[in-house]
């Protein structure tokens, strides 16, 4: 038998903090963060991929670190910080992560940059001066099918030094 | 797209709240913590649940005593991976607990979830469409164990890679049900079936684990997946000893992902105890250890392989508590 049930669609109003603005929403409470970011406040820099957990696509930092929006609920998130891509950047700045990521051609389809850069974000934020070894743990769970990996590696890199 | 299905969400204000409400409720709620693993099994359909209780309210500190350390079932996989007495005390448990999936899904998966993960199959664990098409299994609408037909029984994996290692670490989990609360080994939280995989009510909720950390206490934990980044494990072993000079004086080898609970190879601790752990000793108690192990052939790569595989995961296991030194994990 199908696993749906026929009951009516629960709506809450949640009260998200998303790039440091604060964002008062009517939504379903069984759509994730991905579909909300996306659907409801239109910040599509956030991709879906795989929807599973798999593929780190949709990830977003949550309190500072990476998580996976296709996997949140927001309602459990209320009172956190949530930072998409588009709170990466101050105003026309770009972040040096991104600097350095346009630079060095660190993506090719780009579509998994938008999460492979939160998740740098969130490794630089925690440990400027990483190795390579850390970066490539801390990018474990985001699969890249275009670059090989080696010139997003040195643009993490790149933009570590440069903050040094 | 993958989407959830509609349910409402209940957020008590504590465990009893918690569990009083899915006592109520029966089978159509789930308790919901990280979600890193029921989200997922949500979008494929494999539960049917119109509401969800949420555990936001668990505690998610970790605790560290003199010869105890006690997590909060609300702490986050990361959180115990990287807690520094814990890496020390408990360092197969930090290693496990590590080695979960991914980091991003570490940021945010739970030791409580960890414990009670549902069993794996590669024909359970797909699409509705997929299972749909190739017919279902006894774990989810069908009749029969597509893995094992003439069973009645259905064979899917543990895979937790926690719950060998806090067995390993003579685990004590505290739960908290409708009627009060009870503390129970979690060597004894399992039973032997992919369905009612679990020995709680369904109405309790994990609230803490306690695991021994005596100074004298090593343990390792290695794990066997197709990707190091990522997979839940294909094989496993968890070990815990405590060595009076080199003689081993106490063992625990539990295996992860090669039965529907995590397994203690009896043979093999008793094998080790009152020897010194020589590579030879290390050789055969791993032999040993093996011998109960019966992967079928539910979950990635060949389970002949797994099964040759998980002499070579306990021997490493062995090994790298062997170059411990009593107490500082490695």
């Amino acid at each position: 038998m199908r696993g749906e049930i026929a009951r009516d669609v629960e709506r809450i109003v949640l009260v998200l903090d998303v790039n440091a603005e604060r964002r008062e929403l009517l939504v379903p409470v069984h759509k994730t963060l991905l579909e909300v970011v996306r659907e409801d406040m239109q910040l599509t820099g956030t991709k879906h991929g795989c929807e599973l957990g798999e593929c780190g696509t949709c990830t977003v930092l949550v309190d500072g670190k990476p998580q996976l929006s296709c996997l949140l609920l927001p309602i459990q998130l209320q009172g956190r910080s949530i930072t998409t891509i588009e709170g990466m950047a101050t105003g026309s700045e770009l972040h040096p992560l991104q600097t350095a990521f346009g630079e060095l051609g660190a993506a090719q389809c780009g579509y998994c940059t938008p999460g492979i850069l939160l998740a740098a974000k969130a490794l630089l934020d925690d440990n400027p001066k990483p190795s390579r070894d850390e970066i490539r743990e801390a990018l474990a769970g985001n699969l890249c099918r275009c670059t090989g990996y080696v010139k997003i590696l040195d643009a993490i890199q790149l933009a570590a030094e440069r903050s040094a | 797209m993958l989407r959830l299905p509609r349910f409402r969400y209940l957020r008590p204000k504590d465990a009893r709240e918690a569990a009083r409400m899915a006592a109520d409720l029966g089978p159509r709620a789930m308790f919901v913590a990280g979600g890193t693993d029921l989200f997922p099994k949500l979008k494929r359909r494999q539960f049917e649940i119109d509401t969800l209780i949420g555990l936001d309210f668990l505690p998610r500190s970790v605790r560290n005593g003199t010869d105890e350390c006690v997590i909060d079932a609300g702490a986050t996989l990361a959180a115990a991976a990287h807690d520094q007495h814990l890496n020390i005390r408990c360092a197969g448990y930090a290693q496990a607990a590590g080695l979960v999936s991914s980091p991003p899904l570490r940021n945010a998966g739970t030791i409580g979830g960890n414990l009670c993960v549902d069993t794996r199959c590669n024909y359970y664990d797909m699409t509705y469409e997929w299972r749909k098409a190739a017919g279902f299994c006894i774990k989810k609408d069908g009749d029969i164990c597509l893995v094992a037909p003439s069973s009645p029984r259905c064979w899917a994996l543990s895979s937790s890679d926690t719950a060998p290692m806090a067995i390993a670490l003579d685990g004590m989990v505290s739960l908290s049900g409708p009627d009060g609360e009870r503390e129970l080994p979690v060597a004894a939280l399992y039973r032997d079936d992919g369905i009612q995989y679990m020995a709680k009510q369904p109405s309790e909720v994990v609230t803490a684990l306690r695991l021994r950390a005596t100074p004298q206490t090593r343990s390792a934990y290695v794990k066997l997946r197709r990707r190091g980044s990522i997979d839940f494990p294909i094989a496993g072993a968890a070990i815990a000893l405590v060595l009076h000079g080199d003689v081993v004086s106490d063992c625990h080898i539990v295996l992860s992902a090669v039965a529907s609970h995590p397994l203690e190879a009896r043979a093999a601790e008793e094998f080790l105890k009152g020897r010194p752990l020589e590579p030879e000793a290390i050789r055969q108690a791993a032999e040993l250890a093996a011998k109960p192990a019966k992967p079928l052939d539910n979950a990635d790569l060949s389970h002949f392989w797994r099964k040759r595989m998980v002499r070579v995961v306990v021997e490493q296991a062995l090994r790298q508590v062997s170059d411990q030194q009593a107490g500082l994990g490695g």
